[in-house]
C-alpha cells in the first residue's frame, strides 16, 4: 500500500494553474525527487504537501489519511528549506531542540535526543554555535537534523543543496543519500539539477508546467525518455526525424540513411530519441561531418552536421584513434539504444 | 615612496575632510562648547549676563525641587511615550509586513504620510479635538451626554504621551519594519513546521529576532521626546513644563540664559548617557541577531 499518495493534486492561483493532475504513490522509505526546471510547480506541490498551501483539487494521503485536513503544525512532517529558515537567535542545539520542545519531550530526553541528531549529521561539539557563525553546509546539516530529530513520517527537501559550492554539494548527496538509507525516513527532494535527482532517488518524478512528465527510477527516466521534454532536460540527446517505410517487407525504421527493422505498432511521422554515448562510429547510418571536436579527458565530444540536423556524439577515450575535425563519418546505433515517439506537432 | 609623499598621501584624509569638519565644528562644536561655558556665568535681574565661572545655576537646578520634577517629568513622558509606539508601533509594522502588496505599500503611506505634516499642525488637530469644552470629540461626547465635563487632555501628562505617541510613531514603525526585512520569509513556515502554533511563532520565532529593531527604535523615540519642545509647548503650556520649553522660556521669557544653558546642557548630557549605554546594553544582549 502507498505510504503517501497524492491523487490528482491540482492548484490554481487566481486564472493560473500551477499544477494539474498531480497523482503519485510513495512508498514507505522510499527517496523521490521532482525534477524539472523553475516553475514546473515542484515547489509549490511540496509546499502542499507540507500544508503551507492548500490544493484547488485533489486529496493527499498519508497512510490512508487525508493529510489536507490536518493542520501544518500537526502534520509532523520534516522541511529542510532552501534557505535553512535557521533561527538565528538560537544556537545550534537550540535549533534543533525547538521541534521536540513543542512535543513536550522531557528535557533529559530532549538533550540526549539533540545530542545524536548533531552526532548524526558529523556537527558534534557544535551544539553552542549561532548558525550566522557557520558555514553554509554546516548551517544546512543544522537544518537537516532539525527536520529529522522530530522523527517525522515523511522528510521534504526543498533545494537543498543549492546554496553549497559544486564540491560541497557532492559530498552533502553522498552524506544525505546515507543518512536516509540509515534512518529509512520516506523523503521527497525538489531540486532542478538533473545529476542530484538521479544519483540521489529511487524515483524521479520529471515535471514541467505543472504536469508530471514521467516517473520511473533514474535509470528509466534516462534510457526511456516519455517525452521529449525529459530526454531533453535528463543530459545531452540526439533526436532525428524518422518515418516507417513499408514499400519494403518486413517494414523498415528509416532516420535519413539509417535504417533498421521498424518496431510493431507504430505509424506516421515519428522521432527517435539516442544519448549521445549510444552512438558510435561506422560503414553505415546517418551521413555527417565532424565540426569540432573537444576532449574532455576521459571521454571524447563531438558535435556533427547530419543530414538529420545538428548531432552530439561521446566517445569512450580508449586509446583508440578518433576522427578528426572536417571529417565524415557515419553515425550508427543498436535498434535498442534509441527510443521511438510519434513527432510532436504531426 | 619618499618621506615627503608619504606625509602628503597621510595628509590627504585630513584635506578632504575638511570642509566638512569645518562646518561640523562651526555650527556644532562651537555653539555646544560656548552654550556649555554658558551656563557658568552669572545672571542678574539689572546687569546682564557677567562672563564669570561660577556653579550659581548648577546649584540651583540640584537643590530646587523644581528642576528634580520638570526632569522627572520629562523623562516620565519620554518613557511613557516610547512604551506606547513599542506596544502600538511593533504589531502595526507586523500587521504591515503581512499585508499583501497593494495594500503594504498603501497603509506604508498612510503611516509615513504624517511626516509630510508639520508637527505643530499635527498637535494642534488633537487640541481642536480635545481643547476644552469647544473640542470637536468633547462637545460631541457631551452633547450626546456620554461625559459631563470635558475629557482631561489639554495640559495633562496623559495628552502630551499621547500626542508625542502620535507624533513619534513612524520611526518606530519603520524601525521595526526594517528588522522584519531581515527576516527568512520561511522561518514562520520553519516554526509551524516543527509544531509551533501562531502565538508560539510570535513568542518565541519573531519577538526576538525583531527586538534589536524596537529597541533601536525606542532609542529614537526617547530620545526625540525628550527634547521635543512643539508637542509639550501645546499641549503641556507654561503649566507642565519639560526641559525643552523650560530652557526656551528661560532664554526668551526670563531672559536668563546662563540657567537656561544649563538646563539645556544637562538634558543633553542626560540623553546622551542614557542613549549610549542603552545602546551597548543592546549590541551586547543581542549580538548574535545583529550579525
Amino acid at each position: 500500500m502507498a505510504y503517501l499518495e497524492l491523487d490528482r493534486v491540482a492548484k490554481q492561483f487566481g486564472a493560473q494553474t500551477v499544477v494539474d493532475d498531480f497523482s503519485l504513490s510513495v512508498g514507505k522509505g522510499e527517496l523521490i525527487s521532482f525534477l524539472g526546471p523553475s516553475g514546473c510547480g515542484k515547489t509549490t506541490t511540496l509546499q502542499m504537501i507540507a500544508g503551507f498551501l492548500d490544493p484547488t483539487r485533489g486529496i493527499i494521503r498519508l497512510e490512508g489519511k487525508d493529510l489536507t485536513a490536518i493542520h501544518p503544525a500537526k502534520r509532523g512532517l520534516g522541511i529542510v528549506f532552501q534557505s535553512y529558515a535557521l533561527f538565528p537567535h538560537m544556537t545550534a542545539a537550540e535549533n534543533v531542540a525547538f521541534g521536540l520542545e513543542m512535543r513536550n519531550v522531557p528535557r533529559a530526553e530532549r538533550a540526549e535526543r539533540v545530542r545524536a541528531a548533531l552526532t548524526m549529521v558529523g556537527l558534534a561539539g557544535y551544539e553552542d554555535r549561532h548558525p550566522r557563525r557557520m558555514s553554509g553546509g554546516q548551517q544546512q546539516r543544522v537544518a537537516l537534523a532539525r527536520a529529522l530529530v522530530i522523527k517525522p513520517s515523511v522528510l521534504l527537501l526543498d533545494e537543498p543543496l543549492s546554496n553549497l559550492d559544486a564540491k560541497l554539494r557532492e559530498e552533502m548527496q553522498i552524506e544525505l543519500r546515507q543518512i536516509q538509507r540509515t534512518i529509512g525516513t520516506t523523503t521527497i527532494l525538489v531540486t532542478h539539477d538533473q545529476n542530484e535527482a538521479m544519483s540521489l532517488s529511487d524515483r524521479i518524478v520529471v515535471m514541467s508546467q505543472g504536469r508530471i512528465e514521467q516517473i520511473g527510477t533514474p535509470q528509466e527516466t534516462y534510457e526511456k525518455p516519455a517525452s521529449a521534454f525529459v530526454s531533453q532536460f535528463l543530459g545531452k540527446t540526439n533526436d532525428f526525424a524518422a518515418t516507417i517505410d513499408r514499400t519494403v517487407t518486413p517494414a523498415r525504421l528509416v532516420a535519413g540513411s539509417w535504417n533498421a527493422p521498424a518496431p510493431a505498432g507504430l505509424n506516421g511521422a515519428l522521432t527517435v530519441s539516442i544519448r549521445p554515448e549510444r552512438i558510435g562510429f561506422g560503414d553505415s547510418g546517418i551521413s555527417a561531418k565532424i565540426v569540432t571536436r573537444i576532449f574532455q579527458g576521459n571521454h571524447w565530444l563531438f558535435q556533427c552536421d547530419s543530414e538529420c540536423g545538428p548531432a552530439i556524439v561521446i566517445r569512450q577515450n580508449d586509446g583508440k584513434a578518433q576522427p578528426a575535425e572536417g571529417e565524415a563519418v557515419r553515425l550508427a546505433w543498436r535498434p535498442e539504444d534509441m527510443s521511438v515517439r510519434a513527432r510532436a506537432g504531426a | 615612496m619618499s618621506a615627503a609623499a608619504e606625509e602628503r598621501s597621510a595628509r590627504a584624509p585630513w584635506a578632504l575632510t575638511a570642509p566638512a569638519l569645518m562646518l561640523f565644528v562651526g555650527v556644532l562644536l562651537i555653539p555646544l562648547a560656548m552654550t556649555v561655558m554658558l551656563s557658568f556665568h552669572d545672571w542678574g535681574q539689572y546687569k546682564g549676563i557677567e562672563p564669570v565661572f561660577i556653579l550659581k545655576n548648577w546649584h540651583e537646578i540640584a537643590t530646587d525641587p523644581y528642576y528634580a520634577e520638570m526632569f522627572w517629568r520629562t523623562f516620565r513622558i519620554a518613557i511613557l511615550t516610547t512604551l506606547l509606539t513599542a506596544l502600538l508601533g511593533a504589531p502595526e509594522a507586523y500587521i504591515l509586513n503581512r499585508m499583501s502588496g497593494r495594500w503594504k505599500s498603501f497603509f506604508l503611506l498612510v503611516i509615513l504620510g504624517p511626516l509630510l505634516i508639520s508637527v505643530v499642525a499635527r498637535t494642534l488637530g488633537w487640541a481642536l479635538l480635545f481643547g476644552g469644552n469647544n473640542g470637536l470629540v468633547n462637545k460631541l461626547l457631551m452633547s450626546l451626554g456620554a461625559i459631563r465635563s470635558p475629557i482631561p487632555f489639554m495640559f495633562t501628562e496623559t495628552g502630551m504621551v499621547v500626542a508625542l505617541a502620535h507624533v513619534m510613531m513612524p520611526f518606530m514603525v519603520l524601525s521595526v519594519w526594517a528588522a522584519l526585512q531581515r527576516l527568512d520569509p520561511q522561518i514562520e513556515n520553519a516554526a509551524m513546521s516543527l509544531g509551533a502554533g501562531p502565538v508560539t511563532i510570535i513568542r518565541r520565532i519573531i519577538m526576538p529576532q525583531i527586538m534589536p529593531g524596537v529597541l533601536s527604535g525606542a532609542i529614537i523615540v526617547f530620545s526625540l521626546s525628550a527634547s521635543a519642545f512643539a508637542t509639550p509647548a501645546i499641549i503641556g503650556g507654561r503649566r507642565l513644563k519639560v526641559a525643552a520649553t523650560l530652557a526656551y522660556d528661560e532664554f526668551l521669557n526670563t531672559l536668563n540664559w546662563p540657567l537656561g544653558a544649563a538646563v539645556a546642557t544637562l538634558l543633553l548630557v542626560a540623553l546622551v548617557l542614557i542613549v549610549v549605554g542603552s545602546n551597548a546594553l543592546i549590541e551586547r544582549r543581542y549580538a548574535e541577531v545583529f550579525r
